[in-house]
């Protein structure tokens, strides 16, 4: 039995051995290196584009320019295709652009024998604009006179849900009513491998792009409308990946690496963005302006919640408004039995482009319902814990967005799990004389809600692909994508418990290839293990009695009595009388004249059901209040992730999630001037990514609940964690310091404005 | 194109090589097929190039190659020998500490020389903090790289 066990991750060595290969660590011989020309204002137009100093440098092979590139608009965002056009992204770019929208846009590309000869040439290009007015904020983004940053206009998306019952009757039932307004920052995911893809031809008809990207199949696509190139005459190969975080659910160099090849009579081409162009001109997460309220009855019931967002998409939609109404949607299930209004809107701006990041809207929208449900928990009198514990929903509560029952709702479970971790009565107490003077202690809480993919909107298909070798062992290919997080491990581990085969024979080919792999979306929306799981479980079972069928015709034992056990099958009642071996079996199947042939079970699968999850953070922490600085003592996210199927790998998805909440509650933020638009530190030294020193101890925990409707029992992870610390954090420096903070970072920059306003420095 | 030939000791054998004198010896150790070294910044931010220099850990995306001239050059490459990891290698991975692998074989270098300067010390968790803050890490939270590090201390 492999599940539910911390088996050794199947990457493990080669990673450990740097034996693992990334896109860059591939060559090809007479590769070109292409490097961008970006604009070095926020918004204008290109007026003239001078190419003479730069294309007379030797080494120097080609320039183009927004004049040379396909009249194609199309959306770099890595969804499945929507056979409901309402649901289709934005198609609002072009390969290069002649209207800047952002400091750093794709103006014109240089294409050279080295990097360095490139990035050389491409600041000798000079270029002239009409400026316009920079737009990033929501009055100057939507005034009547603003200029528009696409055609269709500044507004990307709008929509607006009421569930739960009347707004207006439970407004006026609740004896406690509060409002507030709250803000988060632009973050960016700071995957340690940046952006590349490189491109090549191998004949007249193919282009083959080798690419970072969590989405090989959904890449493809989007290469093939962006280049007007039939789809079956592209491959995208994916190989090792250093982190994704949702930055890589986006198409952001590949279309560009194949139209280059294209251009290049199909010699190999290289486009490896800087850490610099990373930060600030790929994608980052929407910013949130946020203004919520919320009402209780006197004994502490929550009667409503009213939320209103307003999300910064930046120069381009990329996933655009979906991340705003996702963030809504998958919020609800945290308190299911309150009237919920939620109304949301999406600005283009002159910023960098916003896309997908781990949490997809959901961590900011969570920020703004555990903040009003703190407010309304100290105006109702009520400890914050107890009006969670007396709110959150149950199992069997109706989940509001589709009216089913939630069959898993472990979150009241998780919040009294963390009460004991973290000692939370005892602190309380303890606290009581620490909220004066220049060190004081608090203590916080958060919940979250999520979801496991993104049915219904979108499809949830995945397939899978599994051949017994000649010696016994299972080759497994799968269009789902391993990017760190372990699902290949995982995959692994479902194959050995369903089949019986060991988990040692079981292997991942971890790289995708969309001319091999079967079809999947990809690594996005916590999907994987959930939607690809419920594959490799068929799959594994089609496997099984394949190979058990064939132990039955050669053997004579009957399949009702034999079971594989490890590299054998075996009599189900004797399991040591051995039936015969797995290797011979599959040597048999392979090469006897008469009979057999390779053992395969290939399923491509569409799950239909999205189980909700959940969990909540506990932190306690000291503020130094003259320092403006938030210490944290002792940090734990708690989740309902359903059945854990390998306990180290998620353990590992939740310090992660939880550092990179950390990271934007207390220090992360892209500086982003409101008149020009620069943006100030788009470095690793500047953006105040945590380093080890700004880590505390992380702490986890799991409530195991069983969901009915994966067949591993499990829920969505790998998102989840990131969603309830900054909320935690931001609960905690209030409890400490009586000072309310609505905006995250919680630098000292803004912790200081917060303290000076409440009189406490 | 201004040359040097340089000589240095990589991973117990001896190398000797022409090299461009603006050459970081990031550019010649991935040139020479050491693709542990991996650029994640290009100006010594990251970590993820790092490689012992004389028993230092240094961002080698800084370091210039002519500088490793007549110096010891260690990278992960060579801290397994005939399949058998290091200490170190084996207890990132029994730690859990390794997820995209991007960050590891530098961190795994700088904990090489932690454990190596410390060995039979007390050690805490802030100074392994202290002493591996120029490696980043976006997948971890440092957590489990923290405890692969108390790990071998302990056996050592």
């Amino acid at each position: 039995m492999a599940v539910g066990k911390s088996v050794e991750r199947l990457d493990a060595v080669a990673k450990a051995t740097g034996r693992a290969r990334y896109t860059e660590d591939f060559t090809l011989s007479g590769m070109k290196h292409a490097v961008y020309v970006r604009s070095t204002i926020a918004h204008g137009i290109v007026t003239g584009i001078n190419t003479e100093k730069a294309g007379a440098l030797p080494g120097v092979r080609a320039i183009f320019t927004y004049e040379d590139v396909p009249d194609i608009r199309f959306s770099t965002a890595g969804h499945p295709y929507s056979d409901d056009p309402s649901h289709r992204d934005p198609y609002d770019r072009h390969l290069l652009t002649k209207h800047v929208r952002f400091e750093g846009d794709e103006i014109a590309i240089v294409v050279a024998d080295s990097e360095l000869i490139a990035r050389k040439a491409a600041k000798l290009v000079e270029v002239t604009y009409d400026e316009l007015a920079v737009l990033n904020t929501p009055e100057n983004i939507l005034a009547e006179n603003a200029p528009q940053i696409h055609p269709e206009g500044n507004l990307t998306g709008e929509h607006e849900f009421s569930v739960g019952g009347d707004m207006s009757e439970a407004v006026k039932a609740s004896a406690h009513l509060t409002e507030s307004s709250y803000k988060t920052a632009m973050v960016q995911h700071c995957h340690l491998e940046n952006q590349i893809a490189y491109g090549y031809m191998d004949d007249n008809d193919n282009i083959v792009v080798v690419s970072s990207t969590q989405i090989p199949h959904i890449a493809r696509r989007i290469i093939s409308e962006a280049l007007s190139f039939p789809i079956g005459r592209i491959k995208v190969i994916k190989p090792y990946i250093g982190g994704g975080f949702g930055a890589k659910q986006d198409v952001v160099v590949e279309p560009m690496a194949a139209w280059l090849t294209l251009k290049m009579d199909g010699a190999p081409v290289q486009v490896n963005l800087t850490r610099e162009e990373s930060l600030s001109c790929s994608r980052t997460r929407h910013p949130f302006i946020g203004h919520a309220k919320g009402g209780a009855d006197k004994d502490g019931t929550l009667r409503f919640l009213d939320l209103d967002a307003v999300s910064l998409t930046g120069a381009y939609a990329s996933h655009g408004h979906a991340i705003a109404q996702a963030g809504g949607a998958k919020a609800c299930t945290m308190y299911p039995r309150a009237v919920i209004r939620y109304h949301a809107r999406t600005l283009y701006s002159n910023m960098p482009t916003a896309g997908a990041m781990r949490g997809y809207g959901t961590p900011q929208v969570v920020f703004f319902v555990e903040n009003i449900i703190e407010e309304l928990a100290r105006k109702s009198g009520t400890d914050p814990l107890e009006f969670r514990l007396k709110n959150v929903g149950i199992t069997g509560d109706i989940n509001p967005l589709n009216n089913k029952p939630i069959l898993t709702h472990g979150l009241k479970e998780c919040l009294e799990k963390g009460r004991e971790l973290i000692k939370w009565d005892e602190k309380q107490k303890l606290y009581k004389n620490k909220k004066s003077g220049n060190i004081r202690s608090g203590l916080g809480v958060a919940c979250f809600s999520y979801a496991s993919g993104t049915y219904p909107v979108l499809v949830e298909g995945a397939s899978v692909r599994m051949v017994l070798n000649q010696d016994g062992s299972v080759h497994i290919q799968a269009g789902a994508t391993e990017i760190g997080q372990g699902s290949d491990t995982v995959f692994a581990q479902m194959t050995s418990e369903t089949t019986g085969i060991s988990f040692e024979k079981v292997k991942v080919i971890s790289t995708q290839d969309t001319d091999f792999s079967p079809f999947d979306t990809g690594a996005y929306a916590s999907r994987q293990t959930y939607v690809g799981g419920q594959a490799v479980y068929k799959a594994a079972v089609e496997l099984k009695e394949k190979i058990l069928k064939y132990a039955e015709l050669i053997t004579g034992q009957t399949i009702d009595r034999i079971i594989i056990a490890g590299d054998k099958v075996v009599l189900k009642e004797k399991p040591e009388v051995t039936v015969i071996t797995m290797r011979d079996l599959a040597v048999d199947a392979y090469y006897h004249k008469d009979r057999g042939g390779q053992i395969t079970a290939e399923v491509s699968y569409k799950t239909r059901t999205n189980a909700p999850s959940f969990g909540c953070t506990f932190v306690d922490i000291d503020v130094d209040v003259k320092l403006c600085k938030v210490y944290i003592k002792e940090i734990y996210n708690i989740h309902d992730a359903g059945k854990i199927i390998n306990p180290l790998l998620a353990e590992g998805q939740v310090h992660g999630g939880m550092s990179m909440s950390i990271g934007a509650a207390l220090s992360e933020e892209l500086l982003i001037d409101d008149k020009t638009g620069r943006v100030y530190n788009n470095n690793l030294l500047d953006y105040k990514l945590p380093t080890i020193m700004d880590m505390p101890d992380l702490k986890c925990a799991f409530v195991e609940t069983d969901e009915p409707t994966a067949s591993y029992g499990n829920k969505s992870l790998g998102e989840p964690p990131v969603i309830s610390p900054a909320p935690a954090l931001r609960n905690a420096v209030w409890d400490a310091t009586g000072a309310k903070p609505d905006e995250i970072p919680m630098s000292p920059k803004y912790l200081f404005k917060v303290f000076k306003k409440s009189g406490i420095i | 194109m201004i040359t040097r030939e340089i000589s240095f000791i990589l991973n117990g054998s001896e190398m000797c090589i022409d090299v461009d004198v603006r050459m970081s010896l990031l550019d010649v150790l991935r040139n020479e097929g050491f693709n542990s070294i991996k650029q994640g910044c290009g100006v010594g931010e990251c970590g993820a190039c790092t490689a012992l220099v004389d028993g230092v850990p240094y961002d080698t995306c800084v370091y210039l190659a002519v500088w490793a001239d007549g110096k010891e050059i260690r990278t992960v490459e060579g801290e397994s020998r005939n399949g058998e990891l290091s200490k170190v290698q084996r207890a990132y991975i029994d730690a859990g500490a390794v997820q995209c692998g991007y960050c590891t074989p530098g961190f795994i270098m700088t904990t090489t020389a932690f454990v190596e300067k410390h060995k039979g010390k007390d050690i805490d968790r802030e100074l392994i903090r202290k002493e591996h803050a120029g490696n980043l890490c976006r997948c971890t939270g440092y957590e489990m790289i923290i405890c692969a590090v108390e790990s071998c201390m302990k056996d050592s």
